[in-house]
């Protein structure tokens, strides 16, 4: 039974470890989609944040200006992405896609030019990277029956990205229901032309969108290079990006939805991957690739409204034009 | 957008200028990595178009595009955005390798390819319609569904190809190979019967295929009752209700179309070389779609001309890898970035400085009539 308890609890552990980029994406989605600006290009930014990061602790070795050009490099895609969709009413799938392809080619060929090392940059150790915490006490209570093994394995030694993307959900729920520029975020996405009445710029606040989305991206690719893995490899979101817009989706645009949602996804894929090959009666052999795709199952049952209702923003997708 | 442009320049000059601005931004890139942008250049041309075999390999990479590009335009038609032409083709793949393995014992091969080429078809078109239907029916946009379903086609082809599939006493994840004689005939082996030696390349009878399907949906789109409402349907739904039809339904049926076509893909990579199912044989030519789509202006003629371009830039920038340390095919993948982004999502930025420009030199009254 203890070895039970503590498979489970290491498989919680690998939860959150798994889910932390799914959540800060999905919080970036949840604020550009919220302001009606499409965004899938989370999996781009992501990809293209992870590669800065990567390089920059590779060569300096600080991973907190790691971090702080992996934001800049993301928000530079995010302005794209404003730039296309706000000031010159493009497709927002079009240019989010675009993003996508371009952090694909861009940093696979950047990384051969920087490092020569076929796409990879060279691998971070110790102070390169983000490392795990360990909290007060883990060691001294870890032999405690039952609750030692939950601080010592599932709250105690992570990084610190870890807990930013925690708080990312308590801020960004902060923000969008009880700020006043909460409010008008949602009212852009939902109504722009009330918001344009009032006095508010609805391009500014798109933009202001756009570019905190940008923030979060950034700081979800350089947990993914810096603090939960030690170096960048090619197309290492691997469709990150794509479930954290099933997850945002799948929570309703809502941002403790999406955070149970982001658990959720995190936990499949963290059970999949103990799973492979074991056989369960009634059902025979697990396939941990068919549990890999079951987030995008489930998001598509929920979006055709057989498990609870989707309500996407009213004004998404669809560009601004000022009334004359 | 109204525009008061002339017809040449808004389907001739404009295009131009948007890849024209997208190739700059790569030539910049290239300098930047400190290689010369005008030499990548040269080589990713004579790569494409002057080696032996080159031009044959590019037309490989054409058929692909072709497929996936009028997959793309149809749905744009009825203002529907079909990203699922790389799930949708995957399945065109396996309705063709599940079909082979089946019969390819009993079956003789030229009956089994005459089969194969409807099933990647429908195939496709089944996984392109369930999108349709929920869209239409449930009301989840396509968008989203699409890319779902890529990933799901995606895991199942993982799945059955590391798994039932997989040959027995292998490690990559790939079927056995079809019969001998199952497989598209190739142009060298086509030529070479007559009596022309011509080189070695990829290039089969899905080329064919793929123009007589472009010259299909030109039929459809603008010359037969389904294309019209289809098009009606694009530019209101409202009209084509008052107009008696069912949006729904013609929103099913358009996916189904689209989803199709990129099915077709298949029959140039998995029965025209491959012989064999294998996974990811799709290469995110799906996506390229879109962008061939774009650039094309959803007219199959412009979808040639477009799948053309991507298919030297796909096989010269093969050549890349050969010719430079520094610079690969994966440059390629950023060209087509910074395509889809100038020729797609900022489509319109040159619009008012070009009729600015047009109205200055041609002057103001004639450019308005």
């Amino acid at each position: 039974m203890a070895e039970f308890w503590l498979q489970f609890l290491l498989t919680i552990d690998a939860t959150l470890r798994v889910a932390t980029p799914l959540i800060l994406c999905a919080m970036a989605g949840i604020f550009s989609e919220r302001s009606g600006i499409i965004d899938i290009s989370l999996e781009g930014k992501m990809l293209m944040s992870a590669f800065a990061a990567a390089s920059v602790a590779a060569v300096t070795g600080q991973p907190w200006l790691a971090l702080l050009v992996a934001i800049g490099v993301s928000v530079f895609l995010s302005l794209i992405h404003g730039f296309a969709c706000i000031t010159h009413r493009g497709n927002q799938v079009v240019s989010g896609l675009a993003i996508n392809i371009l952090a694909s080619g861009l940093t696979v060929t950047l990384g051969i030019a920087f490092f020569a090392q076929g796409g990879q940059t060279p691998f971070l150790k110790g102070d390169q990277r983000f490392s795990p915490i360990t909290l007060p006490f883990a060691d001294a209570i870890r032999d405690i029956p039952f609750l030692g093994p939950i601080y010592a394995e599932v709250i105690s030694g992570h990084n610190i990205i870890v807990w930013i993307a925690l708080l990312a959900v308590v801020v960004t729920s902060l923000v969008m229901m009880r700020t006043r520029f909460g409010l008008r975020l949602r009212a852009v996405g939902e109504k722009p032309e009330a918001v344009d009445t009032a006095g508010i710029s609805v391009v500014l606040m798109r933009y202001q969108a756009v570019i905190i989305a940008g923030v979060l991206c950034g700081i979800a690719g350089a947990y993914l290079s810096i603090a939960h893995g030690a170096g960048f490899v090619r197309e290492m979101t691997a469709g990150k990006g794509y479930i954290a817009l099933a997850a945002m989706i799948f929570g309703n645009w809502r941002p403790l939805q999406a955070l149970y949602a982001c658990l959720m996804f995190g936990f499949l894929d963290a059970v999949a991957a103990r799973v492979q090959g074991l056989e369960l009666p009634l059902i025979g052999e697990v396939s941990s690739d068919l549990i890999l795709a079951l987030p995008y199952v489930l998001t598509v049952i929920f979006l055709a409204g057989f498990i609870g209702r989707a309500t996407p923003p009213a004004a998404i997708g669809a560009p601004y034009v000022k009334e004359r | 957008m109204s525009t008061t442009l002339p017809r040449w320049i808004d389907i001739g000059v404009l295009p131009l200028l948007n890849i024209l601005a997208a190739f700059i931004v790569s030539g910049i890139i290239i300098a930047i990595i400190g290689e010369n942008p005008f030499t990548a250049l040269g080589v990713m041309l004579k790569g494409a178009f002057v080696y032996k075999g080159a031009l044959g390999y590019t037309l490989f990479y054409t058929t692909n595009f072709i497929f996936t590009g009028l997959a793309v335009a149809v749905a744009f038609h009825a203002t529907l955005f079909n990203i699922g032409g790389e799930g949708q083709a995957m399945m065109g793949g396996l309705g063709i390798g599940l079909l082979v393995l089946a019969l390819d014992a009993v079956v003789p091969a030229f009956l089994l390819i005459m089969l194969a080429i409807p099933v990647s078809a429908l195939m496709g078109a089944a996984w392109g319609a369930v999108p349709g239907y929920l869209q239409a029916k449930r009301g989840s946009h396509v968008v989203i569904t699409t890319i779902m379903f890529n990933f799901i086609a995606s895991s199942i082809m993982v799945w059955l190809l590391a798994g039932t599939l997989m040959e027995q006493g292998q490690m990559a994840p790939e079927t056995r190979d079809f019969a001998e004689g199952v497989g598209l005939f190739k142009f060298h082996e086509i030529a070479g019967m007559m009596g022309i030696k011509v080189a070695r390349s990829p290039l089969n009878l899905s080329f064919v295929i793929a123009l007589i399907a472009a010259f299909g949906v030109w039929v459809l789109i603008w010359r037969t009752r389904l294309g019209y409402v289809i098009r009606a349907t694009g530019h209101s739904e409202k009209a084509a209700v008052y107009a008696g039809h069912s949006p729904q339904r013609i929103i099913i049926i358009t996916m189904a179309i689209s989803g199709g076509l990129a099915g077709m893909m298949a029959l140039n990579e998995i029965l025209g070389v491959q012989h064999k199912l294998i996974l990811d044989f799709t290469s995110g030519f799906g996506f390229t779609g879109i962008a061939v789509a774009l650039m094309g202006r959803n007219h199959p003629v412009g979808i040639i001309f477009a799948s053309l371009l991507f298919g030297a830039l796909y096989q010269g920038g093969a050549e890349l890898d050969f010719e430079f340390q520094t610079i690969t095919r994966e440059m390629v993948l950023m060209i087509q970035g910074l395509i889809i982004l100038f020729s797609g999502a900022l489509v319109y930025m040159f619009n008012p400085m070009v009729e600015r420009l047009y109205h200055r030199i041609v002057g103001p009254e004639k450019g308005a009539a």
